[in-house]
């Protein structure tokens, strides 16, 4: 396991969270926490083989959450003094004074165990930030010219994301936690242009963003050289594909592409505070309502789904949430039925009659300093089956249908019903075979309509843990990575449409 | 305490590098998040971004590095400075390379304290909005929403002389009114630089009259309606649009505006433009760039003048969005993004004057989760959500269900056969990055409502 970064370790922050707590229980806090955060994040950006942007930014700041007379009272700011910390401390108490006469019940917290100064450390091997940036951009350059020289590539677009983030939490009951993760995101994407049929087609990579170090960039967890040496080709055949006739198909669909239906479609229609109306100004409610726990059908007996945020390589993998909530893997639905949602603490305790049990399962977390911690997304996944098919197998069972590779843009309603998604590959299976690529193909559904049409997950070889860094929720707004591990998985008589005649060609 | 011009000054004294650009953004916000009649968060935020770019000239042009810290003493600000300085040095030269802007005349106040806010500008809105969560519980409706303020001063000074300083007040409030059973739903957003103007009791009103519309529940299938786009929708769409107008990518042959400069986009007057100078929308007169933003913006902007421009006039795609660099390269205007957007094509009618003349037709609120399917022709796809009310003989005659939709906003500048009169409309779709725009009304004779969506 790598060490906490040293100069994060230096700030100040046991000193820093003794002033704002004990403040804060002076002035009658029934409950306080205190974070002191650092993140740093890198985004480079190269153009046709051109560094186009690179910019190194990094946020630290302090914030004191409050419960003060039943209320919650939130207060962050930067000045890393003792006086500094008791005054957000104050700043925060005062804030919930404010909000006691416009909030009509009184928060209470489910309880969790103390956990008193322990670290975690996520799981890679080297920190990019260690990494020269010539040599970061050296990667990015060398592997945008091998894109350019290949035909029927025009322009060639790299971008790498790269993230080093520092937590350090305590609270009035004893729990202190220090925490350090990395993650990064590399995309490639090529681009034709046709200039005399005033038409261009791209395609990029389908490397998910993960929680390793630059080790991801030079051959751990993912072969670049093998899929740029492939994208080329794949991006040629795209651009002469015919154009899909729309109606309706099976779909083999690609943990490439899957993962995204999965986030939008089971992962937040399962955050229980959509579910009980806290997003319906902004992200939405949830079809899946509480109501419907251990008895709605989410989909067929093959679909077994689980919130984990302890998954090596995870996005959304911690130690401890961001109110000391040990983290851990729990059921959302079991053999096609809702079972679970993803909870915080406060939710945990207001609905422990239904739970059967008031403990909260860790998905509380803050992106940022300057942010409260909401009800955020656990790496939620789609088991495989134990002896279960190859990809090869599910398209071979396939008469006519469609083999879905890669995410591209993505679409759903706000109670999560409705949705449409596209893609990078598209692939006619006729008669259990590949017969090439099509092209302008979205795929529509409603979420229990299509889950319920998954007729087969693939076995544990077909699984892989895509993902995102930009999941976004909540106002002010935040935005949390977040992982999503799924198998290949065969879906029946989905209605797909054709992008071009949708717009009216 | 070191004050932000002092943290400018310091670091471009120290700084070794060939060109220096320095931008501290003094940030404060405070904010009010309700559910279901009862608050839920709040917040009161500050923060300091200390931005420094270096520049190094070298074989092959010029590098830049570019590096941002939360600031809060001289020690490591001087240690920005260093980090900057060392990934200048070793970076290769930039695309965008272009010489840093020269000093000019100006009126900015330069030694003036930043500007803050705090929880007390929302004290009175708070206030009203506790008599509506009493008056919405009787009457068994819930409110949903969030409102919030924010404050942020922008310096910049550059090792050529320049000194600027902006402030951006910036504010919304969106609200949610919904039925208890939550079938029907209602939504009004606005944005507004000090609450001043927001009247809570007029908008409750109007999420109740929204929610009266839809006492009456009408089937309809998916297909092309006749339907009238209200401004907050229509910024849903032309915000979009303006974030891809890439003259770059245009230039090469990459994105829906490719070959159509000086090309009719609408047989409407048109005229879709920014001004920093617009009335209650003002915005930087100068570019402040901290990152190339899709190619549009560059580092070595920083301090450009940010003068009114046309994007399209009389219905014809007049310019784009385009650094100094690519401007240089291409023999064209530099055209820096303006932070806000206006679109007018002369219309006068209010959007109920719209509806009066609606034989048959759909009346949108707002749009949702959009998203670009074909870059090629900027379609996108998206729900309605809030409210799509059936319009017959001139008056709403009930809610019908959701859709989604596919359409792209230059398709629909072509097809839009009457507009409306221009009003300040906040995206809700993109409000939490882009508010200050002022939209009409269109009227779409087909608009494409791909699938029914269940969600209400």
């Amino acid at each position: 396991m790598p060490d906490i970064d040293a100069a994060f370790l230096a700030l100040p922050a046991r000193e820093l969270a003794g002033a704002a707590l004990s403040r804060a229980t002076e002035l009658g806090a029934s409950h306080a926490d205190f974070r002191l955060e650092r993140i740093r994040t890198a985004n480079l950006s190269v153009r046709d083989g051109h560094l186009e942007s690179s910019t190194d930014s990094e946020d630290v700041g302090l914030a004191v959450r409050v419960v003060h007379d039943g209320a919650w009272g939130f207060a962050s700011g930067i000045v890393r003094t003792a006086s500094a910390a008791a005054e957000l401390a104050e700043r925060a108490v005062e804030i919930a004074k404010v909000s006691r006469g416009l909030s009509a019940r009184p928060v209470e917290l489910a309880p969790e165990p103390v956990y008193s100064d322990v670290t975690w450390v996520s799981s890679y091997e080297i920190d990019p930030f260690t990494v020269p940036i010539a040599d970061r951009v050296g990667r990015l350059v060398e592997l945008s010219e091998r894109l350019m020289s290949a035909d029927g590539v025009d322009h060639v677009d790299a971008q790498l994301t790269h993230v080093l983030e520092n937590k350090f939490y305590a609270d009035t009951a004893g729990t202190m936690t220090t925490q350090q993760r990395v993650r990064l995101e590399p995309v490639f994407t090529a681009v034709n242009v046709d200039r005399a049929a005033n038409q261009f087609s791209s395609m990029r990579t389908i490397a998910p963003p993960v929680g390793r170090g630059w080790e991801y960039l030079t051959g751990t967890g993912w072969d670049f050289d093998a899929e740029i040496a492939e994208l080329p080709e794949l991006l040629r055949e795209h651009v002469k594909a015919p154009s899909v006739e729309a109606g309706h198909y099976d779909l083999v669909i690609h943990p490439s592409n899957l993962w995204l239906t999965i986030h939008e479609s089971i992962g937040h229609a399962t955050e229980l505070d959509r579910a009980l109306g806290y997003e319906a100004a902004y992200a939405g409610t949830s079809f899946a309502t509480l109501d419907r726990l251990n008895d709605l059908r989410y989909g067929s007996p093959v679909m077994n789904v689980v919130g984990d945020r302890t998954v090596e390589h995870g996005l959304a993998t911690i130690g401890w949430d961001d109110e000391g909530v040990a983290t851990r893997q729990f059921d959302i639905v079991r053999d096609g039925t809702l079972v679970g949602y993803q909870l915080n603490r406060q939710m945990a305790h207001d609905n422990a009659g239904t739970f059967g049990g008031d403990r909260s399962n860790g998905c509380a977390f803050a992106d940022s300093p300057g942010h409260i911690p909401l009800q955020r997304m656990a790496n939620v996944s789609l088991q495989p089956a134990e002896d279960g098919p190859s990809t090869e197998e599910l398209i071979a069972r396939v008469e006519r249908g469609i083999y879905v590779v890669g995410d591209r843009s993505w679409s759903i309603d706000m109670q999560r019903f409705n949705f449409q998604f596209t893609g990078q590959q598209f692939w006619r299976i006729e008669d259990g075979k590949l017969a090439g690529q099509l092209r302008d193909v979205a795929y529509q559904a409603t979420t229990t309509d299509f889950w319920g049409s998954m007729e087969a997950v693939g076995g544990p070889e077909t699984y892989v843990l895509g993902g995102a860094f930009n999941c976004g929720k909540g106002q002010p707004g935040q935005v949390a990575p977040v992982s999503h591990g799924c198998p290949s998985a065969l879906f029946r008589n989905v209605n797909v449409l054709n992008t071009v005649a949708e717009g009216g060609r | 305490m070191t004050t932000p011009q002092e943290f400018v000054e310091t670091a471009l004294a120290t700084s070794s590098a060939d060109g220096c650009v320095v931008l501290v953004e003094e940030h404060s916000e405070t904010n009010l998040r309700w559910a279901t009649n009862s608050l839920t968060t709040n917040g009161q935020m500050r923060s300091r971004t200390v931005t420094v770019i270096s520049l190094f000239d070298k074989s092959g042009g010029t590098s830049a590095g570019v590096v941002s810290r939360s600031i809060t003493n001289e020690d490591e600000l001087a240690s920005l400075v260093r980090a900057s300085e060392q990934a200048g040095r070793d970076a290769d030269p930039a695309d965008d390379a272009a010489p840093l802007v020269e000093n000019y005349a100006h009126a900015d106040d330069w030694n003036a304290d930043p500007a803050t806010t705090d929880v007390a500008v929302l004290q009175d809105f708070a206030a009203g909005l506790g008599a509506e969560f009493r008056s919405w519980q009787a009457r068994d409706q819930l409110l949903f929403g969030f409102a919030e303020h924010h404050l942020t001063s922008t310096f910049l000074g550059t090792s050529t002389g320049l000194r600027r300083r902006f402030d951006q007040p910036d504010g919304r409030i969106e609200i949610n009114g919904k039925s208890r059973d939550y079938a029907r739903s209602a939504y009004v957003g606005r944005h507004t630089n000090d609450f001043g103007d927001i009247d809570i009791a007029a908008v409750a009103a109007e999420l109740d009259q929204r929610l009266g519309w839809a006492a009456k529940r009408i089937d309809l299938d998916a297909g092309r309606y006749e339907t009238i786009l209200p401004p907050m929708a229509v910024a849903d769409l032309m915000v979009y649009a303006y974030w891809t107008a890439s003259a770059r990518d245009a230039d090469e042959g990459r994105n829906v505006y490719a070959g159509k400069l000086g090309s009719r986009l609408s047989q409407l007057p048109v005229r879709l433009f920014s001004d920093p100078a617009y009335p209650e929308l003002g915005c930087s007169p100068f570019v402040t760039a901290v990152s190339n933003f899709g190619g549009m913006t560059s580092i070595f902007d920083n301090g450009q003048q940010v003068a009114p421009v046309d994007w399209i006039r009389d219905g014809v795609l007049t310019d784009l969005a385009r650094p100094r660099a690519w401007a240089a390269k291409t023999g064209a205007q530099p055209r820096p993004l303006v932070e806000n957007l206006v679109l007018d094509a002369g219309g006068t009618a209010s959007v109920d004057e719209l509806v009066a003349r609606t034989e048959r037709g759909l009346l949108l609120t707002c749009l949702w989760y959009i998203r670009e399917v074909d870059p090629q022709t900027l379609l996108l796809t998206g729900l309605t959500r809030d409210g799509v009310y059936l319009v017959e003989d001139g008056s709403v005659r009930g809610a019908v269900t959701n859709f989604r939709f596919n359409e792209s906003p230059i398709d629909l500048l072509g097809r839009a056969t009457e507009a409306g009169r221009t009003e300040h409309a906040m995206s809700r779709e993109w409000g939490d990055y882009f508010r200050r725009s002022a939209m009409p009304a269109l009227r779409i004779p087909d608009f494409n409502m791909s699938t029914v969506s269940q969600a209400s």
